[in-house]
């Protein structure tokens, strides 16, 4: 499984793909919704964790451009994000995120919510 | 960097610091309850006598492989929602499929989550029968959730939650759907905990009436228990379970060799047991 870790932050990059690497996925990274976009454009992606407030292109609009590709509609999605409120999660979910999890985490629940969207662990942490 | 040890540290405040330099998980005072029926397994393990050895040893050792264990059994097995997934897969692909087959004719449900703990579990079932079978509205449901512990009984009748809690194992969309926002906690929706019935029950000491239940929910207890004290609960159990009903224990948990009415069921990737009786055939 490939998967695709976008955050402006290098340290919260180093820490989601490490648990995903601890998963069996093979990961990318990408600093900004644009250039995750253009990341897609060469490779296939079975999942993203995106962060919300990035630079250039944030998470949302990311969200959004990707749903807007119908040759992406199986990648699977997951926010994960300090914006904590309701109406955000509302609004991510409506947009078409499969999953949402706030910061701070721990691995433990990332796992879980991976659990929930089929994703099971494919090599011992 | 590691915080100095304080000179008059208690067990738990020293189990409390140690949790949290190496988790960041904090153990609030209303879990010192926990430190008995955690460790004494690790302490097993290990081959040390009692729990209070094995804090002894933690604290005079450099930390090592006995202090992850510990670590881990303070923090991994911490309750949350929909926790292992699959047992509540089965409840809703299997198990009450199957009930709403059987009891069509009185329209009663009745469930029991023996070891409630803080709650995830009964609200888990809840939003389970809330969200994927709605003709249950025009049923008797009966969900109760018990647990040894005040503090712990008062936080399930509460429905509140910290972030971290409602972070784990808990879908998005159940989130939004059974929640509010309470400043920066969650708060399960009046519409799920007024299906529980919150109550303490010790499991060693005698039961309260239940009704006939079709489903109890019993994971992660039995461990802590002697061979004679599990063949007694199970043996409860045969009384308070409907003929056909299922049993849901943890997965390292059985009632083989300890009760033989019970019939282990296997499903995609959980599986449960089934008093044997007239409806099971």
């Amino acid at each position: 499984m490939h998967a695709l870790v976008i955050d402006d932050s290098r340290a919260m990059r180093k820490v989601l793909s490490k648990i995903l690497g601890d998963l069996g996925f093979s990961v990318v990274e990408a600093g900004n919704g644009q250039e995750a976009l253009e990341r897609m454009q060469s490779e296939a992606v079975d999942l993203a964790l995106i962060d919300w407030n990035m630079p250039v292109m944030n998470g949302y609009e990311f969200l959004q451009a990707v749903r807007a590709q119908p040759s992406w509609a199986d990648v699977r999605l997951m926010m994960v994000t300090t914006e904590t409120g309701i109406e955000e999660m509302t609004k991510a979910l409506a947009a078409g995120a499969d999953e949402y999890v706030m910061k701070p985490f721990t691995k433990s629940d990332l796992v879980s919510k991976l659990g929930l969207m089929g994703f099971r662990r494919e090599a011992t942490p | 960097m590691t915080s100095a040890a304080p000179k008059f540290e208690s067990d738990f405040d020293f189990l409390r610091r140690l949790v949290h330099e190496r988790s960041a998980i904090v153990l609030e005072p209303t879990q010192s309850y926990l430190l008995e029926a955690r460790l004494g397994p690790v302490a097993h393990k290990a081959g040390i006598p009692t729990v209070g050895e094995l804090l002894r040893r933690l604290r005079l050792e450099r930390y090592g492989p006995l202090h992850r264990s510990v670590v881990e059994a303070m923090t991994t097995n911490e309750t949350f929602f929909f926790r292992d997934l699959a047992p509540f897969q089965a409840l809703q692909k299997v198990v009450i499929p199957a009930i709403l087959g059987n009891n069509a004719a009185s329209r009663q449900l009745s469930v029991w989550c023996a070891a409630a703990s803080s709650g995830q579990e009964p609200y888990s079932v809840a939003m389970t029968l809330r969200e994927h079978f709605p003709q249950l509205t025009q049923w008797k449901v009966e969900l109760h959730a018990t647990d040894l512990s005040d503090e712990m009984l008062e936080r399930v009748r509460s429905g509140s939650y910290s972030q971290l809690e409602v972070n784990r194992g808990l879908p998005a969309q159940m989130l939004i759907k059974y929640f509010q926002r309470s400043g920066v906690r969650w708060t399960v929706k009046p519409e799920l905990t007024s299906l529980l019935t919150v109550r303490k029950v010790n499991l060693i000491d005698p039961w309260p009436n239940f009704p006939l239940l079709d489903v109890v929910f019993l994971r992660n207890v039995l461990i802590y228990f002697d061979v004679e004290t599990k063949k007694k609960i199970l043996g409860r159990m045969k009384r308070v379970l409907r003929p056909g009903g299922y049993l849901f224990l943890g997965g390292a948990e059985t009632t083989s060799g300890l009760e033989d009415d019970f019939e282990r069921v296997n499903f995609a990737n959980a599986s449960c047991y089934q008093l044997r009786g007239p409806e099971a055939k």
